[in-house]
């Protein structure tokens, strides 16, 4: 929580607030999000159906928020080409596409039809979101972007999302190990953490060599 | 199988995101050239080599800390650990590696060098406003 206080903090010190709004919001939508959960764990405990509700209807709306965090950065990217509205077209196209195929999977059961919708959605969001990450980091290197604050913040999404699939990946293969529970709490913090140090190290103005962004040079 | 496929590529690709990561760092301070005076007391000529990197790092320790130079010399020196482990394990295999390991190292010298340089500025101007006192 302390992460996401220090980022929108260290925003707001370097008058970055609204330039990077939809950061932003992911990180005060993740802190309301932690604090609706220690609201509803306090008061119904782990195992009520109120928590679990609280847990997946807010991991669906911090997916989405994720998301349009990475549409944000992408139309950074893309605005010099003067293509900033294709992509945000697209993102609203594949926004609905990702919902509707986690409706069409899901329709079958109509008991806690709508539960089962938020997690479905989440987790084909999620990934949809990391392949997008992919796909912008490969944008970032083929048009050359020199932003340091773009490239560092592109680069900690691909970390983040690296990350978080490879401890879910480990959740599944070693569930007795009791540190693979902690995992995803731990990178919870990264983002927050990663982005503020980006916006305390670098100005708006920073630039680097591109050609140094690649991990081996060609 | 598919957990470990997954596991697998996303690991590969947290490693390439990492360097990544750790070479924009570097590439952040080489626009700043290597100050007279870390040229004085760490003994690099034109360039920061690898080897300088350990000499640069000793005499950072003994400078006041900048909070704002920690976490990238943090991260620089996992990437630094982590050039001497390929340069000592996967270079023994594929020795074309060992030279691109070796420009990241100096790259990795050349940040702490300039980093330093911050810092003996900073301790300037501590002193000088000690005088004043």
């Amino acid at each position: 929580m302390g992460a996401g206080v220090c980022f929108v903090a260290s925003a707001i010190r370097r008058s970055s607030f609204l330039k990077y709004f939809f950061l932003n919001l992911y990180v005060i939508l993740s802190l309301c999000a932690d604090l609706l959960r220690q609201f509803v764990l306090r008061f119904y405990g782990l195992d009520s159906s109120e928590y679990s509700y609280a847990y997946y209807y807010t991991d669906c709306l911090l997916t989405v928020a994720l998301f349009v965090a990475v549409i944000s950065l992408a139309s950074r990217v893309f605005a010099e080409l003067n293509l900033g509205k294709h992509v945000r077209t697209v993102a609203v196209l594949l926004l609905l596409g990702t919902a509707g195929f986690s409706y069409a999977v899901v329709a079958q059961s109509a008991h806690r039809l709508v539960t089962m919708f938020a997690f479905e959605l989440s987790q084909n969001l999620y990934f949809v979101g990391l392949v997008l990450t992919y796909l912008l980091w490969g944008a970032v290197l083929k048009l050359q972007e020199t932003r340091t604050r773009v490239v560092q913040m592109v680069l900690s999404l691909g970390l983040y999302f690296s990350a978080y699939a490879g401890s879910f990946a480990l959740a599944n293969l070693a569930p007795k190990y009791v540190f693979v529970q902690y995992l995803g709490p731990i990178l919870g913090c990264f983002l927050p953490i990663s982005w503020s140090l980006t916006l305390l190290r670098h100005s708006e103005d920073s630039r680097l060599t591109p050609a140094r962004l690649v991990a081996v040079p060609r | 199988m598919m957990a470990a496929f997954i596991l697998a590529f996303s690991l590969l690709t947290l490693l390439m995101f990492f360097v990544s990561y750790c070479r924009s760092l570097t590439a952040s301070s080489l626009h700043t050239s290597i100050t007279e005076d870390v040229r004085d007391v760490t003994g690099i000529q034109v360039r920061a080599a690898g080897r300088d990197y350990a000499r640069v790092m000793q005499i950072l320790q003994l400078c006041p800390d900048r909070p704002e130079d920690r976490s990238g010399l943090q991260i620089v020196a996992a990437y630094y650990s982590f050039l001497n482990l390929l340069d000592q394990g996967f270079a023994k295999i594929f020795p074309a590696v060992r030279p691109w390991a070796e420009e990241e190292r100096a790259g990795c010298a050349h940040f702490a060098a300039v980093a330093l340089g911050r810092r003996i500025a900073l301790n300037r101007e501590m002193l000088a406003q000690q005088v004043e006192l």
